[in-house]
């Protein structure tokens, strides 16, 4: 029986992807400050920077807690 | 509305796609010679290649109602073999001359070495003593800040160009500032992961503005979308652009580029 093919690593399958996403967030948040509009107060902005504090944290189950901060939880 | 695709690999493409294109409204392509997705053993494949561009793939646009244009190199991925490289460059002066002949390229850097910096100062000689236009590949992702700025740094070394006439290809957000400064023609590839997306582009128009702004989609054998322009002008729409500026972007800029070329005929379709 033949052996299966490897799959690549997380990193090595998903690095372009990554770098992509992270891409079109910066391009997106510039063009949300280009809009010349204060936003500042606006409670999705808030949400945005917590999710990106999530992104750069070590914890194992990021997606979830991103999943929250956009949640209601009543 | 109708627009111009100028850098698609049609050779890669099928004609389902060009009748797509075609009912999009796209009137006119422009095909550069590049990497075929494997390395070429023979100059005798690159003569082929080039009576592929020059011959039929015109025919198979033309079955469509799409004119065909076509640029003419050595591409950076296979440029590393000096010697090879310029037995491919002797064959280039007979096509050249052919119809439908826009000028030199794609031709650029792929990993930036001294070789590859050595075929393109040939392609660009060759291109000065024809006086023909110039289209430059600038690397890929982690290369290409460092690519764009040394085929800058050959171009700026050489008095005989002209700015007005090159079009540097690829550009995204941490090159585009340099080429426009400088006063090239500025590509913006609509290509799934690795380049620019149709949002992005917008964001460029809406940077820079529209002047010497080319938009295309680069759609080749790899995942790639021959429908990248018509999801541009779309993406324009959606942000409240005007059509005067879509169609300054996806018709009037390339026409204006292409007719600096010598061999650029085109008769526009809304004028018979």
């Amino acid at each position: 029986m033949p052996t299966p093919t490897p799959a690549l690593q997380p990193l090595d399958r998903d690095f372009l992807g990554i770098r992509c996403r992270l891409i079109e967030l910066a391009a997106a948040l510039d063009r949300i400050d280009r809009s010349g509009s204060s936003v500042a107060g606006d409670p999705r902005m808030a949400q945005i920077r917590r999710s990106l504090e999530l992104l750069v944290g070590d914890a194992p189950d990021r997606a979830e807690q991103v999943q929250m901060v956009f949640s209601k939880r009543n | 509305m109708y627009f111009f695709d100028p850098h698609i690999h049609v050779a890669s493409r099928t004609t389902n796609d060009l009748e797509a294109l075609a009912k999009a409204g796209c009137v006119a392509v422009g095909e550069p010679a590049f990497w075929m997705g494997y390395d070429r053993t023979g100059v005798a494949s690159f003569y082929d290649y080039f009576r592929q561009l020059t011959e039929w793939e015109p025919k198979r646009t033309a079955n469509y109602g799409i004119r065909h244009y076509v640029w003419l190199g050595m591409n950076a991925k296979e440029a590393e073999n000096v010697a090879f490289a310029r037995e491919v460059i002797a064959l280039l002066p007979e096509f050249l001359d052919k119809p439908d002949v826009l000028g030199v390229g794609e031709i650029g850097l792929n990993k930036c070495t001294n070789n590859e910096v050595a075929t393109l100062l040939d392609l660009v000689e060759l291109a000065m003593q024809r006086n023909e236009q110039l289209l430059f590949h600038t690397p890929h992702l982690e290369e290409k800040y460092r690519g764009t700025r040394m085929i800058l740094d050959v171009l700026r070394a050489d008095r005989r160009v002209d700015h007005n006439r090159v079009w540097i290809d690829h550009c995204e957000e941490h090159t585009i500032r340099h080429v426009l400064d400088e006063g090239y023609w500025a590509g913006l590839t609509l290509y799934p992961t690795t380049k620019m997306t149709p949002e992005r582009a917008v964001d460029m128009v809406e940077i820079y503005g529209p002047e010497r702004l080319l938009v295309t989609s680069s759609a080749d054998w790899g995942p790639s979308d021959p429908m990248a322009v018509p999801a541009f002008m779309f993406a324009m729409r959606r942000r409240s652009h005007p059509e005067s500026l879509i169609r300054r972007i996806v018709y009037e800029n390339p026409l204006t580029f292409m007719s600096q070329s010598r061999s650029f005929k085109f008769t526009p379709p809304d004028h018979g």
